[in-house]
């Protein structure tokens, strides 16, 4: 367990961490959020010993951080932001230097090394100057380093900072993987990589914790959570606006535009999905869609007669909408292109909670 | 311990895997043979002793052993690996006298392959290899006292050039307390005691101690126990410099 008690760190007079506390069991992934300066990475540097608070403690395996300094580095694996690591080493020096540190040697510690390249995909370079590998690459060899004695404890400043694609799913699940036995701590600035990984997220603010939850439960603090998002098509819409506000539940109907599209790119697709990671739902009528393709993007309206019409339906506090939502637009025989019950916009929820910090 | 020994053989393979260990080498060889055979002219006045090999490395050390020394902390600083070596299981000390003796060793490697020096006076003559031999440990000695200093301000910044000017400055210092004409100068308006007492603090009245052909132990604790100050404010430096 990470115990974290009113940690704090001033740099002469900017109060980098402010009485920050929170707790980290075995089997969790905690994400830190934050805007640039929020105190990420100085709240790690503490965890990790690496920098001494100015006032608070923290605990690792219940060793303190200032008594036992090596107790708790022996069991964390840390990735400072920005991975670094001694230039003029190859990668496969540099890893049996920190195996020999971490107190392995003869064919353990060759063999740990050799497992570590494998996991981090560094075998073709394992021979490199690290000061000659591109960035990414650098960031594996921080990776393998942190992972290399298999920590209890894990503290990864942007880990998959720098990753394609590819290497960025594949550390996601490693991490997934890991999370299951250890307890890790992660920041990132990449919102869905939250809703990937972490069990719980933490939003830091100016050197205070914001928010504290599930990546869940921090959605649901969005106004967008539980709104219905709809994409009518029809001959008769001049009044269907005034309509849907008589809809059980609903609170109020935005109206939206063309520049409310999440993705245009989505909408000539088949399915006009437009949601791109998941958070969002959608329910459609592909062959509507295609139908009706021609009046979406001129003045709502085409040669039928017909338009079209997107609007947003806010439900009332805690009232589920979707349902009746879905009955009324039936009952009114309209033809739906799209249906969306919107789980919640974390960056809205992030722009809300951080708004007005330093950064 | 025994990541002090990693800590250690880290940096010395780091010495020997880059070009500018080799150049070190041959500058040091080609210098001190230039200094003594062509401006103290050891062929020609023929005398079997190494007294004009030695009497130049105070001067030699004051550029090379900086340029040795200087990356130790700053590179570990500027480049953010100090992060890394901190969250390791490494003590302060370990770190601290691990990167030391591997700059030390490095030196000394450098200084035992001047044993040509000891070559062509055995051949000019029968030289007394006991100075020889004290005079080697003396030359070691005041190298570790370099580069004790050379830690202490690479620690301080995170350039290394600036740590080099630093240290070349500060080993200088140390170097003059004790020379003839600054002596003379404090004894103008000192009392003999006092000037005494400093130039008891310069690395060249305890260097010149051991051209004499026995290990003084006054002089042997002095170059040891600057070299943990040094050390020790390394440390103090290091633990207030390193979130920097
Ligand atoms: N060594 C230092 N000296 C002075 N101020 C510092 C130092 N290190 C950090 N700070 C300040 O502390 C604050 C927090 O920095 P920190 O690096 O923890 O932010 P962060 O949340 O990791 O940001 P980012 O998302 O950009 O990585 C910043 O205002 C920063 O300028
Ligand atoms: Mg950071």
């Amino acid at each position: 367990m990470i115990a974290v008690e009113s940690l704090a760190k001033s740099f002469g007079s900017i109060r980098a961490v402010d009485s920050i506390s929170f707790t980290v069991n075995k089997g969790e992934i905690l994400g830190f959020l934050g805007p640039n300066g929020a105190g990420k990475s100085t709240t790690m540097k503490m965890i990790t010993t690496f920098l001494p608070p100015t006032s608070g403690s923290a605990k690792v395996a219940n060793f303190d951080i200032w008594e036992n300094p090596l107790e708790v580095r022996a069991r964390i694996g840390y990735l400072p932001e920005s991975a670094p690591s001694y230039k003029d080493m190859n990668v496969y020096d540099f890893l049996m230097f920190t195996a020999e540190v971490r107190g392995y040697d003869g064919e353990e510690r060759k063999n740990r090394v050799v497992r570590m390249l494998e996991t981090c995909n560094l075998k073709d370079v394992a021979w490199q100057l690290i000061d000659t590998l591109s960035k990414g690459y650098r960031q594996r060899v921080g990776f393998a380093q942190a992972l290399l004695h298999d920590p209890e404890y894990l503290v990864l400043d942007e880990p998959t900072d720098g990753l394609d694609p590819n290497q960025k799913q594949e550390v996601r699940a490693l991490i997934r993987r890991m999370g299951r036995e250890k307890c890790i701590i992660l920041s990132t600035h990449i919102l869905e990589e939250v809703e990937a990984v972490c069990s719980r997220a933490i939003i830091i603010g100016n050197g205070k914790i914001v928010a504290d939850g599930t990546p869940e439960a921090l959605r649901r603090r969005s106004k967008l959570h539980g709104a219905v998002t709809l994409e009518l098509f029809g001959a008769d819409l001049k009044d269907a606006f005034a309509d849907l506000e008589k809809i059980a539940g609903v609170e109020r109907v935005e109206l939206l535009t063309d520049e409310d599209r999440p993705s245009q790119n989505a909408r000539t697709g088949k399915n006009g999905k437009e949601s791109e990671n998941g958070m969002e739902k959608s329910v459609n009528d592909s062959k509507e869609a295609e139908d009706s393709k021609a009046g979406k993007y001129g003045d709502g309206s085409d040669k039928t007669g017909k338009s079209s019409l997107r609007v947003r339906l806010f439900p009332k506090k805690g009232v589920a909408i979707a349902h009746e939502a879905a009955q009324f637009v039936h009952q009114r025989k309209w033809e739906v292109d799209a249906f969306t019950l919107e789980k919640g916009d974390l960056n809205e929820v992030f722009y809300n909670l951080t708004r007005g910090g330093q950064a | 311990m025994r990541n002090l020994k990693a800590v250690l053989k880290r940096e010395l393979k780091g010495y020997f895997e880059s070009p500018v260990a080799y150049v070190f080498i041959i500058i040091f060889l080609l210098a001190t043979a230039g200094c003594t055979f062509f401006i103290s002219r050891l062929f020609d006045t023929r005398v079997a002793s190494l007294d004009a090999f030695f009497v130049w490395h105070p001067w030699l050390y004051l550029f090379l052993v900086p340029a040795v020394g200087m990356r130790l902390w700053s590179e570990e600083r500027k480049s953010g690996t100090i992060e890394l070596l901190f969250t390791l299981p490494i003590t302060l000390i370990e770190a601290i006298a691990g990167k030391f003796l591997a700059a030390w060793l490095f030196i000394g490697i450098a200084l035992l392959l001047t044993f040509p020096m000891v070559v062509t006076v055995a051949y000019l003559g029968s030289p007394d290899y006991g100075i020889i031999f004290t005079s080697y440990i003396g030359s070691f000695l005041l190298a570790g006292a370099y580069l004790a200093v050379t830690c202490l301000f690479s620690a301080m910044s995170k350039n290394q050039v600036i740590s080099f000017v630093l240290a070349v400055v500060a080993c200088f210092a140390m170097l003059m307390l004790g020379a003839g004409v600054f002596t003379d100068f404090l004894n103008g308006f000192l009392p003999v005691g006092i000037s005494e007492a400093i130039s008891a603090f310069s690395f060249f009245t305890h260097f010149q101690n051991f051209q004499r052909g026995l290990i003084d132990s006054r002089s042997l604790i002095y170059f040891i126990s600057m070299i943990g100050f040094m050390l020790t404010a390394n440390a103090v430096v290091l633990e207030m410099k390193k979130a920097e």
